[in-house]
């Protein structure tokens, strides 16, 4: 190997080696790619909304005329033709394959954004009470335990229920946004905690004591010389972090405090699907596959980023 | 711990009580209640006194078993206790399950390290920590209860009722619980070994003539254990305290989990702060016997 090799081109070196992860890395990238051409299929293959809604209706398969919802309210199973109902329909007569997509966009917009939020307020909280100690440590410190002792499931829906009802500012009602903040809230003390353990090793290194020689500002030392030594943690965390959030959100619209009709999303589909057991099995095996390659492959994709980041890494999310 | 305890129950009742709008009384009144008829209600139950001696009051009512809940009228002990005993042998059940069968597959990863066996148990272990319960549960209902017919769907069965019967029904509850953590608990389990196989103590075994077998039983695994005994602890301390909310809904247990989804479906502070704290305090009771356990496991913390 040449000398001169950065930490960053090493570790892509060992991931291009591990095949598995690559894989559903890119597995991961063609369900987004699928999710955000939702527009496309519903617009110019399937001809259909995702809440158009038609009861009444019957639709031609292979020659044969058959009703969408037939008169003892069991949807139409796969028909396995692209142009309509290609995996079906759902209770009111919509279509489970443009809703997939369309529903597919929600959970993965939800997940994007509770991550983002997750990871942003983690690092600063992690940060400041790592570096600062003593009072700031301690305020930050008990409230992330308090977060940290309730399920996360019990936390989610309380806080999901109460801004649906009531709400913040824009977070109320139906919006897309009050399950994303709530499952980004959630998370924040799964990170915020390794990552203050880590600034407290590093605050005692000489490269930050040498910072503080020179007269940098504590905001300096922090964003500078402390923050880049984070960043394999902080990568390593994302991956992690998305897929709980894609699976605590399918939970929650599961139990009716995520995301609100008339919005679909692959927990909410679930959520019907289930009602429907087994009149028409197809609606919950749909979503649910979708939603458990999602996750999987963020799984090992990160899983693989990991050993080729840090080999001896123990980061993980426990329960 | 209990400064903890104390603020979980404040943070609770002020999350729930600081709803916009969200005035208990205006709920209970109905939609065309006039201000006449709210005021009676915030007197009877002293929605119009100040919050701290509001929270104080519900504090005292729960531990003296009075608390009522506002929507339904039941008495919260008495509606815990009637989800006790499904989601103790929930609880019990799985995580005897999931602790076994996780050390088992660990085990068998770390040993075969890279090698076929363990590329296959990864991806098993990772698609169990991929699989929502609650879809787990609607496909083990569709074909192992529809369309086999070979296990009833859902439902509790007391154990005092029929032995039998309440196996039969909890057998697919217990393993949809299990295979999130196994599929968890595996992985580290298996990180663990791996790193302790390099420690010094495992080279001295091995070089003093102890049989393979004698070093992993007796000085790998059984430090390797201890990061696995605080996780069981702490997990099985939150599904005995209404945590596996997920699994006891698909399968209709009526335990506390599904309880506190229906109380927070009705905005029923009473009966969820009252969940909350019995979770709590299972999460301090069981981390102190995992301690203990500690203790047995470890000969170090033993000692000093």
């Amino acid at each position: 190997m040449p000398p001169g090799v950065g930490p960053y081109k090493l570790a892509w070196r060992r991931l291009r080696r591990n095949r598995v992860a690559l894989a559903f890395g890119g597995l991961f990238v063609l369900l987004v790619v699928l999710c955000l051409l939702a527009p496309v299929y519903s617009h110019d293959v399937a001809h259909q909304g995702p809440d158009i809604e038609n009861i009444t209706g019957t639709v031609k398969v292979g020659g044969k005329t058959e009703t969408i919802v037939s008169s003892s309210d069991i949807p139409i199973g796969p028909t396995w033709e692209l142009s309509h109902y290609f995996l079906g329909a759902d209770e009111n007569g919509r279509d489970v394959a443009v809703r997939l997509l369309y529903g597919g966009r929600n959970s993965l917009e939800i997940g994007a954004v509770a991550t983002l939020i997750t990871m942003v307020i983690a690092t600063l909280l992690g940060l400041i009470s790592g570096y600062f100690r003593g009072i700031f440590d301690g305020i930050i410190s008990r409230s992330l335990d308090v977060i940290w002792a309730y399920p996360a499931v019990l936390l989610g829906i309380s806080l999901g229920t109460i801004l649906a009802s009531g709400g913040i500012g824009p977070l109320h009602g139906t919006t897309l946004m009050v399950p994303a903040v709530v499952i980004g809230v959630v998370y924040i003390p799964y990170v915020a905690k390794p990552i203050r353990g880590q600034v407290l090793q590093l605050r005692e290194r000489e490269f930050v004591e040498a910072a503080r020689q020179q007269g940098l500002s504590h905001w300096q030392i922090m964003i500078g010389e402390i923050l880049p030594n984070l960043s394999s943690t902080i990568v390593v965390f994302i991956p992690l972090i998305l897929a709980n959030a894609i699976l605590l959100e399918a939970a929650l619209s599961y139990l009716g405090a995520g995301v609100k009709a008339p919005n679909p999303s692959w927990g909410t589909m679930l959520a019907e699907g289930i009602n429907l057991i087994p009149a028409s099995f197809s609606q919950t095996l749909v979503p649910g596959i979708m939603l458990v390659l999602a996750v999987l492959s963020v799984n090992v994709f990160g899983d693989g980023l990991r050993d080729a980041l840090d080999p001896r890494a123990k980061v993980r999310i426990a329960r | 711990m209990a400064g903890v305890l104390i603020a979980i129950s404040i943070v609770t009742f002020l999350l729930f009580a600081a709803i916009p709008g969200g005035n208990p009384a205006n709920r209970l009144a109905g939609r065309l209640a006039d201000p006449e008829e709210i005021h009676l209600i915030d007197v009877k139950y002293g929605f119009d006194k100040p919050i701290y001696v509001q929270y104080v009051k519900t504090m005292k009512n729960i531990f003296t078993g009075q608390a009522y809940s506002y929507q339904q009228g039941f008495n919260v002990l008495t509606e815990i206790e009637a989800g006790a005993p499904a989601t103790f042998s929930l609880a019990l059940g799985a995580g005897i399950i999931w602790l076994l069968t996780s050390i088992a597959v660990g085990t068998l990863a770390a040993i075969r390290a890279g090698k076929y066996t363990d590329r296959v148990l990864t991806v098993l272990a990772m698609t169990g920590v991929s699989m929502p319960p609650f879809f787990l549960g609607a496909v083990l209902i569709y074909f192992v209860g529809y369309k086999l017919n070979f296990l009833p769907i859902g439902n509790f069965v007391p154990i005092s009722h029929s032995p039998w019967e309440w196996f039969k029904h909890l057998l697919m509850p217990w393993f949809t619980l299990s295979v999130l953590f196994i599929g968890f608990y595996s992985r580290v389990l298996r990180s663990t070994i791996l790193d302790t196989i390099n420690e010094d103590y495992v080279r001295t075994a091995r070089a003093k003539g102890l049989s393979e077998r004698q070093v992993l039983f007796r000085h790998i695994l059984r430090n390797s254990l201890i990061p696995i005994m605080s996780l069981w602890g702490l997990d099985l301390a939150q599904v005995i305290g209404g945590g596996a909310i997920l699994t006891e809904t698909v399968y209709n247990l009526h335990g506390i989990g599904q309880l506190a989804a229906t109380a927070i479906a009705s905005l029923d502070i009473i009966t969820l702060m009252a969940i909350v704290l019995l979770t709590a305090f299972f999460v301090v009771f069981l981390s102190a016997l995992t301690d203990i356990l500690y203790a047995f496991l470890d000969p170090r913390i033993r000692l000093s």
